[in-house]
Formats: C-alpha cells, structure tokens, sequence
C-alpha cells in the first residue's frame, strides 16, 4: 500500500531504529539528577538520569529509561546521543532548538550541532506528536533544575 | 435488513480523509448522526427556538412540548415506570457526579463500603472516590478476570451488608465485557444495596429496559448513540429521587423563591437547574425514533456480527493481543495491543489510510495497569460499519507490521 510522504518523514528508518534499539537506555547509579516525565492523556514515560561535571557545567552522563510511541523513545535516545558530553548552557541552546524544530515555529539558530535530531522535523506535520518529541528533552530540563541549589 | 441504504443516513461517512474513504471506527467514543437527527436540530432552530417552561407564547409552547415529548420518548425507549424518572443531564459523568453528590452525601456514612469493580471508566470511579474522601466510606472493587470478565467469586465476598451502593459498568469500554446486569443488580438488592450502571457503551446498541434489568440508577450519553453531544440522561427510581435533595440551585428547579429560603420542584425538574439543551433534548429524542425505526435487537444483532467478525480476522495478524472476552457475548468493539506498534503509532499510521481508530488508556488507567498494558488501540463498530471496512482495517494492520518491524 502506498504511504503518505508526512508518515514516511514521521517514521523514518533512522528514528524506527532507535525507538527499537534505544541507545544510552538504563539508570545511573546515584549520585546523579533525575527527572521522571509523563505525557498522562497518552500514558508516555520517560526517566533521564544525568551525572554532572565536579564544576557542575558539563553533562558527563546521561541515560534514560521509559515506555511510549516510537517518537517518543527515538527523541529520547538521540537527545541522550547528542547531549552527552555537552554543557549545561548549550543543552539549554540544543533543547530551544530542537522545540523550534519540532514546533515550526522559527529556524533554530545553530541546526547543525542538532546532528540526526533533525530527523524528527517531520514531526512539524503531526501538532498532537510535538508532546512525545519534547517528552524526554522536559525532563532533561527538570533533571537539570533540580540540580540548581 | 438493508444496512447499506442505512450507512447512506449518515451524511459524515462520505468523505475522503487523507485521499482515502473514511473508516469510521471510533463510535464507542462518539458515534455518527444520521439525517434525521442533524434535521431535528435544525428544524428546532429555524422554527422552533425558544425557552421551555416559561413563557406563554406559541414558540415556547412549541419548545416545551417536543422537549417533554422527547422525556416521554426516553423513559419508553429505557422501560421507565414513569416519564419523571427520566433527568436531562450532559452525559453519562454529570449524572454519575449528581447522584454521588445527592443520594451519595445524603446517605453514605463513615464506615460504609461503595463497591464499583475494577473495570470502570474513570468517570465511574472518580466520583466514587471524592464521595468516599467526603464521607469516610471505603471505595472496594470487584477485581477483573484474565478473560476480561469480572471474578465472580469475589462478587460474593464483596457485596456484603457493610456495601451501601454497587455502581458498574453495563458493557467496558476498553474490554468490551458485557456485564450481568440483571444478576448482579439482584444480588446487590439481596444486601440492601443501591446500583448504579452505566450504560454509555449499551445504550442504543443493545435493548435495554430498567424494569427488566432492576438497578436503581442508570446513566447514558446520548452522542454515543446518534444524537448530539452535550445531552445524557439519568434514570433514577422515582422513590429515590423524591428523597433526593437537589444538586444545582437555580432557575427551572424552585417551586417558590423568597430572600430567605426556596422550596424546589418535584423530581426529575429539582435537578434540571437553569436553561437544559434544549436542541439536544429534541436531538436525542429524534436519535430514539430513528434506532427505534431500524429495532435495537437488530442493531445489536449486527453490532455483535461486525465485532466476531473482527476479532476472527484480527486474530490472525501476528503480535496481537486481543484483550477483554475472545468468544462469544462481548460489545461491538476491538481493544488490542500489537508487539510491534505503540498504540499511538498505529493510530498516526491508520489515519493516513483513512482510518479513524482510538489508541490510549480509554479512561481506564487502572485497567491497562492491570493488563500490563501502555495503553491500546480500540476499534468500535456500530450498525453503519461495513464488513467492508474490517477487512481495509485488517489489511492495514497487516501493512502496520512490515512498516514498524
């Protein structure tokens, strides 16, 4: 059967291959920040463990743990790929970028250093979808929060 | 029975969505209107408008008069003992709510078990347990079999003397278990208890006559049964109601107002405060003559054809769960998990082929919970679904399968 051209971008390959080998999945031991997201009207869930820097800049670790859509658990496990090893300040930039990405709504300002995350523009078509792309990258931001005294 | 002519009643369903013919598979959550019912509400509003119950002029009376005859239409179509038993309410969970905070608070008491059972649509369960927070009562429920159906030997256990009130589902919304109604409203009976059953996903698919079945309180939505949204009913008995203070205070509802105090109407008017939707009376009433018209032993002849039809396909493609009852007796719906599909994937994936389907937890948290679940997707058939459609559904949960995997 032939498949639209918004589904085929929705679900390509790439982001198949990590909601079903999600990369970065499990829990980091404590001490570490964490965050638990839920999307409660879809039932999506998403846990992000992160292990600071000793200076508390830089994002040495991070995983994740969860259950939900495809879109979920792929933005999930390419947000660990790409935030890993970043600061605290250009996870902030990359998050902002990426929900413009997903959202429609601008042009991010630096969209090459959001790497393969760029596949889930496709998202921009599907409105009710934006909520399972930013599931993970919410509680990143909470993880993150919760760490500032 | 001619169901093709009947599909072309429903103006909605002869439309492309995403280049495809609609399939309409969603009707357990809000179901199609047909002609005669879109006619009604049009008609009202061109000739018709006005406020009932007040006024003395020609539109009003006119207003008034096919709003009461639509009560007497309810209360027939329901096998009410008498047209006061019938209380317009916006669905199902407004008089779900209504009662808890009218029978519930003037009689459950510190100490008193409100027993429900553990597949309820959260609109029969949260009530519950506000009124129990409220008033010291224990909230207890029938635990829900493998099968999809409820443990009857916990029946036993829990409907003891302590329980006050049993209020459960007539056919699951997210299992599509049919419920003894008639057998559970005895037992309850037998320990003084008062019911409740909700018939959102019965009524209009199946006969169903209060008399017969013998609870004390019944709820249903008229959208999922051809008419608009907005309108419900609550069926109450009427040595009930009388007891029952009113909920809302307003307009409508008073017998006489002074500064210091009111006096209210007899039942079903104490709990109709304010302006009621009156188009959406007018609708459901019309809705009742049109199911009327084709039978309702019909419709659910067809609805359960339809249903055993599709849980006979479906059950061929690989990786599916099909939870709630796999045989026989069961409502006119498919809930099922796929090991290669989130729920909401699939979704996303059969609406680009046209296909109208739900995927989630259909407020049943609880129940997913208890079928270890994410959620799922539910397709719902009513008597303008074709063989037709099952098989385009098939054949793209077929396609779903080579897609995600």
């Amino acid at each position: 059967m032939p498949l639209s051209d918004d589904l085929r971008d929705l679900y390509q390959q790439v982001i198949l291959d990590h909601s079903r080998n999600p990369r970065n999945h499990g829990e980091i031991p404590p001490p570490c920040l964490h965050a638990h997201g839920d999307n409660p009207s879809c039932g999506d869930e998403i846990d992000v463990w992160l292990r600071l820097s000793e200076d508390g800049q830089n994002i040495d670790d991070l995983k994740f743990t969860g259950q939900g859509c495809a879109i979920s658990q792929a933005s999930a496990s390419m947000m660990t790929q790409k935030i890993k090893g970043k600061s605290q300040a250009k996870a902030a930039a990359m998050r902002e970028d990426f929900r413009r990405l997903v959202m429609g709504d601008g042009t991010p300002t630096d969209e090459d250093s959001l790497g393969e995350l760029v596949l889930l523009e496709g998202v921009q078509k599907f409105p009710q979808r934006v909520k399972c792309a930013m599931l993970a990258w919410r509680a990143l931001e909470q993880a993150l929060e919760s760490g500032k005294v | 029975m001619d169901w093709h002519r009947i599909r072309s009643d429903f103006p909605i369903l002869d439309q492309q969505v995403n280049c495809h013919p609609l399939v309409y598979l969603d009707s357990a959550a809000s179901s199609q209107k047909p002609r005669a019912v879109i006619n009604a509400l049009s008609h009202y509003y061109q000739h018709d408008n006005s406020n009932v119950h007040r006024a003395l002029h020609e539109l009003s009376s006119r207003a008034t008069d096919a709003f009461e005859a639509a009560r007497k239409k309810v209360a027939r179509f329901i096998g009410a003992a008498t047209d006061d038993e019938i209380i317009f309410t916006r669905g199902c969970t407004e008089g779900i709510n209504l009662v808890a905070n009218t029978w519930g608070v003037q009689n459950i008491r510190p100490g008193d078990v409100i027993l429900i059972t553990g597949m309820e649509h959260h609109s029969n369960l949260v009530p519950w347990q506000l009124l129990a927070q409220r008033t010291g009562a224990t909230l207890k429920h029938i635990p829900v079999l493998d099968d999809g159906t409820l443990d009857t030997a916990a029946v036993e256990l829990l409907l003891t003397e302590q329980v006050k009130l049993f209020a459960y589902v007539h056919i699951s919304n997210s299992l599509g278990t049919i419920n003894p109604a008639r057998e559970l409203c005895a037992k309850a009976k037998a320990v003084g208890a008062v019911t409740l059953l909700d018939g959102a996903q019965s009524t209009g698919h199946m006969p169903v006559n209060m008399v017969n079945i013998g609870c004390d309180f019944f709820v249903f939505s008229g959208h999922k049964m051809c008419a608009p949204t907005g309108i419900g009913v609550l069926y109450g008995r009427y040595a009930l109601l009388e007891s029952m203070p009113p909920w809302h205070g307003g307009g409508e509802m008073i017998a006489s107002v002074t500064l210091e105090g009111s006096t209210f109407k007899e039942p079903p008017h104490r709990f109709e405060a304010g302006t009621p939707d009156i188009a959406g009376v007018i609708g459901l009433g019309a809705a009742i003559d049109y199911l009327e018209a084709i039978g309702l032993e019909n419709i659910q002849s067809h609805d359960t054809n339809l249903s055993n039809y599709a849980m006979q396909c479906m059950s061929e493609v690989p990786g599916i769960r099909i939870l709630g009852p796999q045989s026989g007796h069961r409502g006119s719906l498919v809930a099922f998990h796929l090991d290669f599909a989130h729920p909401h994937d699939l979704v996303e994936y059969a609406n680009t082929y046209g296909i109208a389907m739900r995927g989630g937890n259909h407020c049943t948290q609880p129940l997913m919970k208890r079928f270890k679940v994410p959620g799922t997707t539910r397709a719902s058939f009513y008597f303008y679904n074709t063989i037709e459609e099952i098989n385009r559904l098939v054949e793209v949960l077929f396609a779903a399968r080579k897609f995600f995997t």
